[in-house]
């Protein structure tokens, strides 16, 4: 392996892993308030964090592109307040990887939530528990193997993703490159052997993260 | 100020009858059961008062504090109530030891004060040398007894517990009767139980609430509310069963002799726990005889001089309400009553036999 093929692997390993951690407390958060509380417009927002599964990648990075951009509305306000450039970035990576493994980890953690037991919170309750330590004592450990299925799948969706990430932060070498779009860019120029590593590489990472996972999973079992 | 729990309250539901408290009382000592058929709105009662449900209109007050009050808009909630709930199942925390679950309540006093606690409980419910087990690896009797410890471990104020047996195999379920009622008089603050086991309620109740239909039927001492419904639909609930509640005067040989207002019954032993003294004695009313006044010597241990007070056809049966010094129902085929000539104001004679009479320690 070549350096440049070690940064690839290590750039686009890091981007997933920055992008499971920037996601996880808001996609656990959404996804207790989607399983435990009756609100307006919930299903309007379940919908909207599903649209990513469905919606063809491109368009979802389109839409970031449109809205990161410096002349989009939060693009053009992150830079005039923070200086902050978006588009084209490993910024644009971490949120194109962010927003299309999201509704997975959203999705899965909901499940996970909605299959502890009400009753038991409800006994936390009225044994003088407020909602936060309901949450952390009863919740959470009975819902934390399925919490942490999804957010492996969500780590090992953002190693693949190529859509929105060559749409909204497009390939530049050493910048924003990643397996994925670097495989597409490698088959494009005839080099397959160089693609055909790097698909090694990513097989390998897939593998890794789900086998830690059945691992651990394993090991949490009561 | 009323002391204990004094709710008036209407709970609708999307697919069910609207449950309507009126007046539910449970005062300081004793224990309050509501009893009904599965849908009538105990369950929801219950949820209701320990804050786990919000009704819609009422309220709730326990010592003249106000939990619920839909005028005010007052919600105290489940949390600050101070109540120990036993739900059906039990919902011990699965992933936490027998002293944790036990412990869960006492959060934010030192460990020492909680470990003093928690042991302190342990002993009194007989839970020794289970402390570090998980709550899948306790029988039935253990788990129940365990929700029993996390609910009372804080020193709650009420105690609810939605049928705290029903999970249980029989011959546990018998066991664990006359101990939970011992178990709740001593904690010595009220308790509310549903059940809709009638053995149940006779074994561990001192006052009775029937149920039916989310509405609160009749109200008041076990005994009474079993012999005197006040209306049909009560009488179909309870049953057609005599309770009566005696003294155990002697046993010997298998058999018991229980003294009921000065008439001796004599029944079977059977599953009497030793230090018996109080219990009831449970006649059903298709295991009373009938006989003509001064009829023949007979079998039957225990023999009542009879008036009958009242006849009611059910059925293929006649319903016969028998004035002994204390109410008895009797069930008789309509060619018996016929043969018989029976009518309110004769006088019968009434045989049940020892096996047939079935005593509930308390």
């Amino acid at each position: 392996m070549t350096p440049a093929e070690w940064q690839i692997v290590a750039f686009t390993a890091g981007m997933a892993v920055l992008s499971t951690a920037l996601i996880l407390v808001p996609g656990v958060t959404l996804a207790w308030c989607l399983a435990r509380l009756r609100w307006r417009g919930k299903s309007l927002v379940e919908t909207v964090v599903a649209l990513p599964l469905v919606l063809p990648p491109v368009v979802t990075g389109l839409v970031l592109l449109k809205l990161f951009g410096r002349r989009g509305p939060l693009g053009h306000w992150l830079y005039s307040e923070f200086h902050l450039d978006i588009v084209f970035t490993w910024r644009a990576v971490a949120l194109a990887l962010a927003v299309m493994s999201f509704p997975l980890l959203v999705r899965t953690a909901r499940a996970a939530i909605e299959e502890v037991n009400p009753t038991l919170e409800q006994m936390a309750r009225t044994l003088g528990a407020g909602e936060w330590r309901v949450f952390f004592t009863i919740t959470l450990p009975l819902a934390k193997r399925g919490l942490l299925a999804g957010t492996l799948l969500a780590f090992a969706r953002a190693l693949g993703e190529f859509g929105a990430t060559i749409m909204v932060a497009g390939n530049i070498p050493g910048v924003t490159t990643t397996l994925s779009t670097d495989i597409y860019q490698l088959v494009q120029l005839g080099e397959d052997s160089h693609a055909w590593t790097l698909a090694g590489i990513s097989l390998a990472l897939a593998f890794a993260a789900l086998w830690i996972s059945e691992r651990l999973q394993a090991r949490s079992k009561i | 100020m009323t002391p204990g729990i004094q709710a008036s309250f209407t709970k609708r539901f999307a697919d069910g009858p609207v449950i309507r408290a009126e007046n539910l009382h449970a005062s300081t000592n004793g224990v309050t059961v509501l009893f009904g058929p599965s849908g009538s709105g105990k369950t929801t009662m219950l949820r209701c008062l320990a804050g786990l449900e919000q009704p819609e209109a009422g309220q709730i007050q326990f010592d003249g504090e106000v939990w619920f009050d839909s005028d005010s808009k007052k919600i105290v909630p489940a949390r600050k109530r101070n109540t120990g709930f036993v739900p059906q199942d039990y919902a011990l925390f699965p992933h936490l030891t027998v002293a944790a679950n036990i412990g869960y309540g006492l959060y934010g006093q030192s460990a020492t004060k909680k470990k003093a606690r928690v042991s302190e409980i342990v002993r009194w419910l007989g839970l020794d040398k289970l402390e570090t087990r998980l709550p899948h690896e306790l029988s039935g009797g253990q788990q129940q007894r365990v929700g029993l410890a996390r609910a009372v471990v804080r020193r709650p104020r009420l105690l609810l517990l939605d049928e705290p047996l029903s999970a249980l195999d029989t011959p546990t379920r018998q066991r664990l009767r006359g101990e939970l009622r011992s178990q709740l008089l001593q904690l010595g603050i009220p308790a509310i139980l549903v059940t809709h086991d009638r053995y149940e309620a006779a074994a561990l109740g001192d006052q009775l609430v029937v149920l039916d239909q989310g509405l609160m039927l009749q109200t008041g001492p076990v005994a009474d509310v079993i012999n005197h419904p006040t209306n049909l639909a009560v009488a179909a609930i309870v049953g057609t069963e005599t309770v009566l509640l005696g003294h155990l005067t002697r046993v010997s040989d298998g058999l018991a002799t229980v003294n009921v207002n000065g008439h001796e019954f004599t029944a079977l032993a059977e599953d009497l726990p030793s230090g018996a003294n109080a219990v009831h004695l449970c006649i059903r009313a298709e295991d009373v005889i009938l006989i003509q006044n001064g009829g023949a010597p007979a079998s039957a241990r225990n023999r009542l001089s009879a008036t009958v007070l009242a006849l009611a056809p059910e059925g293929p049966m006649m319903r016969i309400e028998l004035d002994c010094g204390f109410p008895l129902k009797a069930l008789l085929t309509r060619q018996a009553c016929d043969e018989l000539a029976l009518k309110a104001g004769a006088s019968v004679v009434a045989l049940i036999k020892a096996p047939h009479i079935h005593l509930i320690p308390r």
